[in-house]
């Protein structure tokens, strides 16, 4: 197996979303293939890094005003219909 | 894992009652509905638009306009993924407008080679997060996903940040399963390309930090 060929299956090896026997063969890949290994497994750290770090949390403040806001517009829409 | 699985049918049972609910003009309902996807929506908005302002604007138009068309919800999808197609159309219509550029659309950039071929293949230090500091790191991460298309940050937020499944983000979309696919594809490797520059282990061993 080429390296392009294992880049191609990268994403769903990652998702555990393969055959068996593809898995075996990319498997083997990383085996010998240093790069690919590197790439495989700083690819499945940039996903734990930001699925680990939130970087847009909502502020409960703004939260609850963003609520309000929301709730007056349906209120008002709702008025608006009947 | 039955009581997961019940709990998972229960929820869906419930968000069900609630938007019939809402439908029939209930606003406590639909209260519920957002306090339980507004931070959901918040992230999304802020990853697509990458302003604050324009964030908290996307979020209230969107639960607006999802309150005002429950009418054409069937039921057929999840609320959620019904919602998140309206809020990611009501971000991209907001980026478009902040740059004045309307071209700005979900296929932009999908033919660059960018990050295909990795140039970066230098082992990342072994906890990559410790070299920075909580707000540090935050900034690097929001600068480095900004970086990104619009087209590909969002199905690399919807798949990886929110951890919804290929075929919700297709739907939430109005991608096929394989332009998912291959815009996460690219999007991962684009980060892991440029977030190389940050967390590759020569950094740490330098004892700069």
């Amino acid at each position: 197996m080429k390296c392009t060929e294992f880049l191609k299956e990268l994403t769903d090896y990652l998702d555990g979303k393969i055959t068996e026997s593809l898995r075996i063969e990319l498997d083997e890949h990383l085996h010998w293939c240093k790069e690919c290994h590197v790439v495989m497994n700083t690819t499945k750290k940039t996903i734990e890094i930001y699925r680990d770090n939130q970087v847009y949390e909502l502020p409960d403040d703004l939260r609850n005003r963003l609520h309000q806001a929301i709730m007056t517009k349906c209120r008002n829409s709702q008025a608006h219909k009947k | 894992m039955e009581t997961i699985q019940k709990k998972a049918e229960e929820d869906v049972t419930s968000e069900l009652a609630l938007v019939q609910a809402a439908k029939k003009g209930d606003l406590d309902a639909f209260s519920q509905l957002v306090k339980r996807y507004d931070r959901n929506v918040f992230r999304i908005a802020q990853h697509i638009t990458h302003n604050e302002e324009d964030a908290q604007d996307v979020v209230q138009d969107a639960f607006l306009k999802a309150y005002q068309n429950l009418e054409q919800f069937q039921g057929n999808s999840k609320f959620y993924t019904w919602l998140v197609r309206i809020a990611v159309n009501e971000a991209l219509m907001r980026l478009r407008k902040r740059r004045n550029d309307r071209t700005v659309s979900l296929d932009e950039d999908v033919e660059t080679d960018e990050g295909t071929i990795p140039r970066e293949v230098a082992d990342w230090s072994p906890n990559p997060e410790q070299l920075y500091g909580t707000s540090e790191l935050g900034d690097i991460l929001k600068k480095t996903i900004q970086g990104l298309s619009p087209g590909f940050r969002t199905v690399f937020v919807l798949r990886d940040v929110e951890g919804m499944s290929t075929e919700e983000t297709a739907e939430m979309l109005g991608l096929s399963i394989p332009a998912v696919k291959s815009r996460l594809l690219r999007a991962r490797l684009q980060l892991r390309e440029r977030l190389a520059k940050y967390f590759k282990s020569k950094r740490g061993e330098d004892g700069q930090r």
